[in-house]
Order: structure tokens, then sequence, then C-alpha cells
């Protein structure tokens, strides 16, 4: 962004001005992220920065906090792992299977009401999460899976479909049918043609709307608040339960696990990305 | 010339052949379909729709005392009932006496006008002692409340099997005695003031997400792919993470002991034993939810800037406008499908949020969603809150609605 020798000066100011606005809104957005950080190896209890450590001095730091996020006595972290891995694994299959196959049907030009069915079916993204968390609690309770994995697991399908349909049916949109058509002419039947043909080309979109579902169903609390008894608790809402008593070195810690493992899922998203646009032939 | 039928290979015309062959594909696209729609529809569609049903739903009541409104249906509620009102009061008192279920009237009758309580345990403990004949003034005799109309009228508007009293209560409205809707008494009326801040909250988050999004959006649209790249990662890295780890670092960064409390000391602007509460109010909400939903603003806006081509605002220029009008007049009505789809997003995921408002929004900042969330957890008046939920609901489908009708999801044009 060099600006030629000729620009007159008050284009250069507000270039810079320009510049300058767009670097303090960069430093906004990913700034706080990095506050968790250092805090989650302090050494004290609290949670501000001391002198000892703005001074960088290695006994400021330690990993306590870690320690006591993994052997801690008492700590809900394990139990709260195992059931957010549980769920968000189960809800990613789910979602992905039930999305990718209704977006099949939807890119196929012979599907009727198609944009009334699509605004159905992405509806969950739309309506506020304390709206769906009421509904789909009273819906459990009279079905008898409330405080169950199975219902926090069937609600969180319904939260993480839309991301699927939405990225599927975007990378079915450049999809050349007659490959399909080639298959069946050559004597595969639809279920061989699906397996061997599309699906390895839709891969792309298929796996970044099951991320898409994993992170929904991982970092849900709203309605798994209303669903959750004692034993499905998970990571949010142990979050949730410490952040809204006082900020503990332990949720710091907790926060910044989380933070490397959303950093891994946006590097295997922007991959994704990057091949499907490869593949679907779109060049920038 | 011949009008003969085409065939094709099974002796079928073409045309019915081909008409064969469309609904084939119209049943499989159909079928492949209807898992996730069915699922949908009956794990969530239905059980919104049966919450629609909760907020209005006033069955119990009327199932409990079931006689008397039904005597009641012919009573013009100007002067007190006859006998035969009073009668069946009494076959339906002594009923719920004998069941002992009379407790759950009891609250419902008070929330229509208090007193109820009283007057329905009085009457119950001294209901075996009536004799046969003349209920009206034996009733009136117990209490004299029943034989003031107020009482009565009270009761023959509880009859009803549907009410819209919870949908009036969330905008600060009631009945009176009368039956006519009027205001809650001054101190009352909490509901209004909630609503409107939770619009206030959406609409300037809104704003502020869009001037903040416009020129990073711009910047990574015009900047070249190794740099924008690299800059895109502070966008969707935040876009990724999980919320409650946002939150927590806003609660960190604006802690009376926080980073941004010792920068404003260290600046001077605020002493040290004075140090400005800057969460558990309004302003951390503002700042806490206009980071978190500022990616919802940039990726609309940024995937529509990709699309415009430099050359435009070059016409422009070469054109005669200064950079301002060529951006004005070209450039900016281009983007505004980004702008669209951006607020719409953000406005509506704040519309409705409540987990940052919760924790970081204090009582000044809290809003309907914790609302919604109080009901339904802490005062169980699930009804109120299904109500609230209802009109919530409501409202962001308005507004979905409303920009399709105005812009349209995907081809809007300008000028």
């Amino acid at each position: 962004m060099s600006l030629p020798n000729y620009t007159p000066l008050h284009y250069k100011i507000w270039h810079y001005t320009y510049l300058t606005i767009c670097g303090l809104v960069f430093f906004f957005l990913i700034a706080p992220l990095f506050v968790i950080l250092p805090l989650s190896f302090n050494a004290e209890q609290y949670i501000h920065f001391s002198a000892k450590m703005i001074a960088l001095d290695p006994e400021a730091f330690s990993l306590r906090w870690y320690q006591d996020m993994i052997w801690g006595t008492k700590n809900p972290w394990g139990l709260a792992a195992k059931n957010s891995i549980i769920i968000a694994f189960f809800a990613t299959i789910g979602s992905t299977i039930l999305g990718t196959v209704a977006a099949l049907g939807l890119s196929s030009r012979h599907m009727p009401y198609k944009a009334a069915v699509m605004a159905l079916l992405i509806s969950p993204m739309i309506v506020p999460l304390i709206i769906s968390g009421t509904a789909i609690f009273f819906f459990m309770a009279k079905v008898g899976l409330s405080a169950t994995h199975t219902g926090i697991i069937l609600a969180h399908i319904i939260l993480g479909t839309p991301f699927v349909v939405i990225t599927v049916t975007a990378t079915l949109s450049g999809f050349d049918h007659s490959v399909t058509r080639a298959a069946a002419s050559l004597g595969s039947n639809p279920v061989n043609t699906f397996m061997k043909i599309t699906l390895p080309l839709i891969l792309p979109g298929v796996i970044s709307g099951a991320l898409f579902a994993f992170v929904t169903s991982f970092d849900e609390v709203v309605v798994v608040l209303f669903l959750a008894g004692l034993d499905n608790t998970t990571i949010p809402i142990q979050m949730w339960v410490g952040l809204r008593e006082q900020l503990s070195p332990t949720i710091m810690a907790v926060a910044t696990c989380l933070i490397i493992m959303s950093t891994l899922i946006l590097l295997t998203a922007e991959l994704l990305r990057r091949r499907s646009e490869r593949l679907r032939g779109i060049n920038r | 010339m011949s009008t003969e039928k085409i065939l094709s290979s099974d002796g079928l015309p073409l045309e019915v052949s081909l008409r064969k062959a469309e609904r084939r594909n119209k049943i499989k696209a159909l079928l492949l379909v209807a898992p996730l729609f069915f699922f949908i529809l009956i794990i969530y569609v239905f059980p919104i729709g049966e919450m629609l049903f909760r907020s209005i739903d006033d069955r119990k009541i009327t199932g409990m005392l079931p006689k008397t409104f039904k005597t009641m249906e012919n009573w013009d509620a100007k002067e007190l009932p006859g006998e035969p009102v009073y009668a069946a009061l009494y076959e339906d008192l002594s009923y719920l006496k004998e069941t002992k279920t009379y407790g759950k009237i009891i609250a419902r009758l008070n929330y229509e006008k208090s007193g109820f309580s009283s007057l329905i345990k009085k009457t119950v403990r001294k209901i075996n002692k009536f004799e046969e004949g003349n209920y009206k003034e034996q009733f009136i005799e117990v209490h004299k409340k029943w034989g003031q109309m107020a009482y009565m009228g009270a009761l023959k508007r509880a009859a009803p099997k549907w009410t819209f009293a919870k949908y009036l209560k969330g905008v600060d409205l009631k009945y009176d005695p009368e039956g006519e809707i009027v205001q809650v008494p001054e101190d009352r009326r909490i509901h209004k003031i909630l609503w409107m801040r939770t619009l206030n909250v959406a609409l300037w988050v809104t704003i502020f997400c869009f001037v903040l999004a416009y020129p990073i959006a711009h910047l990574l649209a015009t900047l070249p792919m190794k740099y924008s790249n690299l800059l895109m990662i502070c966008v969707l890295l935040p876009f990724w993470t999980s919320l409650l780890v946002r939150t927590s670092s806003w609660m960190v960064l604006l802690q009376q002991q926080g980073p941004i409390n010792d920068l404003i000391v260290m600046l001077g602007i605020a002493s040290d034993d004075n140090r400005p509460e800057l969460m558990y109010n309004v302003i951390g909400t503002f700042v806490a939810m206009t980071q978190i939903l500022l990616p919802f603003m940039v990726l609309p806006i940024y995937s529509v800037m990709k699309t415009i081509s430099p050359s435009l605002m070059r016409a422009g220029k070469s054109l005669g406008g200064t950079p301002l009008v060529a951006f004005y007049k070209v450039y900016f009505p281009l983007t505004v499908p980004g702008i669209g789809a951006g607020c719409l997003l953000v406005f509506i995921l704040s519309i409705g949020y409540y987990i940052t408002p919760a924790l970081v929004g204090g009582a000044s900042g809290t809003l309907i969603s914790n609302t919604i969330a109080y009901h339904m957890k802490s005062s169980l008046d699930w009804a109120f809150a299904s109500a609230l939920g209802a009109m919530l609901l409501i409202g962001v489908l308005t507004v979905y609605w409303i920009y399709n009708k105005l812009v349209g999801i995907d081809n809007i044009k300008l000028g």
C-alpha cells in the first residue's frame, strides 16, 4: 500500500490516518485474547499484572494453574471436558450427516419450495438461542430427555445443521453434475457414485461444515444451561459458573487451552477453504 | 406434416417418459431433504409452537372451576350474579376441598385480584358447614368480598381458556378490575425499559460494528493477498474462539484493577482510589458485545468488497470525481448488500444476546434475554417467559422479513 511520489500531501495524511484507524481496530479485535495468555501463567492468585510479571521476572510465572486444572482436588474440568467432547462428537456426526444429505437434496434443481425449506432449515441460526433453549427445554422435559446427554446432543444437532447446510450447499453450487451422470452411465449405482465421486469432491465443504458444527456444540452454553443436570456439565457451563463467582487463574488456564484449540481449528478451516476453492477451479 | 409422437426407448411417448423422470428426480430430492426437515420440525419447530401456546394457555383454572365458569357464561357482569353461579361455585369449591387441590387456583386468582388468597382459604375452611339452598347469602356471610363486583368480575375474567395477560405484562400493561387494559403502577414499569434498552444496545452495537468494520473490510479487500491473509487471522481467530473465553478476557480488561483502568490512572484521567466502573454496567455490555460481534460484520462486507473491481474507482476518478465523490457515488452503493447482511446478522444476534450481558452487564446492562432466563430458572413463571420469548421471536422475524422485503437476501440493487 505504498503511495506514488506524486500523491498530494492531504491524500497522504488521509491515507496514513486510515491505516492507523485500521491498525487500532485490528488491535481491538485481537488484543483482548492475548491478555489471557500471560495471566494463566501467573504465580499468584490474582488476575492482574503484577510488577514482577511486567519486569518478566521468572519467579512471577508458574504452571500451577494448569496443574490445578488437571489434577486439582474437586475440580470439575475433567468431567466437563469428557462431556463436552462426547456431546460435540456425536452432535457433529449427526449434524454433518443430516446437513449434508439435506444439502444434496436442496441443491437439486428438481427440489420444490426450495427457498421456504431452506429458510426453515437455517432458522435455528436466526432464532435467538434463549428462545431455542426455552422451547427445546419444554420438549425434552416432556419426552423425558432433560438432563441427559442424548437430549443435549439432539439440541446441538439442531443448532449445528444450518452451518453444514450452508457450507455444503455453497460447495455444491460449483459442482459439475455431469461427473455423476458419467459415473451412472458407466454402470455405477447412486450410493457408489456418491461415495466415490461426489463425496471426495465436496469433502472440503463437508469438513468445514463439520468444524462449524463442532465449535457450535463445544462452545454452546445457553441451551445446555437449560438442559444440563449435574452429570452433564460441560466446559462452557463450568466457565460460566466460574465467571459468575469470580475470575480465577484456573479459568485463565482453561481459556488458554481453548484459544490454542480454536487456533488449530482456524488453521484447518483455512486450509480446507483454500483446497475447496482450488478444487472448484476458482482462481484468485 | 404428420405430428407423429416421438417415442423413447421403452415405447412411451417422450413427453410422458420425461415427466416420469422429472417426477422421480423430484421425489429423490424430497427424500434427501426429508430427514433433516422432519427432525427440525419435530424437535425444533413444534416445541417453539408449543412455547407460543403455553404463553396464552390458561386452561388450568378453567378445568378447576368448570361449573362456575359454565354458569357465568350467561352473566353479563354488570351487577352481582344470581343464585345459580353461587351454587356452582359451592360445588366446585367443595370438590376442590375434597381433593385438596384448591391451593392451585389461589395463586392464579390472586394474580387477577389481590385478596383472593384469604377469601378462598376462609371459604374453603367453612364450606362443609354450608346448608343446601340460598348459597349466595351464605357465601356473602362467610366473606363480604363474595358480594363485591370487583371479586366476582375478576373471577369471570379468569374463565376464558386463553389469555393475553402475560403479553400485556410484558409491556407493562394489565387488566383493571373493570376489565379495561391499563398501565401498571409507575414503580412497576420495568419491562418497557428493558425492551428499550435491548433495542438501544442492539442498535448501537450494530452501528459501532459497522463503523469499525467498514475500514478494515476495505483494507482486507484491497491489500495484496500475502498481507491480507495474515490480517484476516485477526478477524477469524476471535470468530472461532469460544464466546466465554472472549467474555472472560473482557472481564479481565475491564475490572477495577484491570489493564484499562491502570492505563486510565497512569494517564491521570482518574485518580487511583477513584477508578471508574467499566464493568457491571451498560458500558461493559457495549464494549464487549461490539468486539465479540465485529467479525460477523467484517466478513459479509469483506466478501462483497472483494468482488468490486478497483478499476471502478479509477473510472470514477478519471471522470472528474474527487476520491470522496467517487467513493460515495460508486464504491459505497456497491457495498450495500454486504452492509445489509452484516447489519442484519449483528442486530439479530445482539437483540437476543444472553451470556455477555449476564456476565459483564450488571443490573443496568442486562437485556430481555436475561429476563427470560430469570423467569425460566428463578421465578418459574414459564408462561411469562414464553410470552417474552414469543415477543422477542416476533421482533427478530419481523426484522428478517423487512430486510428480505426491502433489499432481498441475495440481489440487492441501489440507485
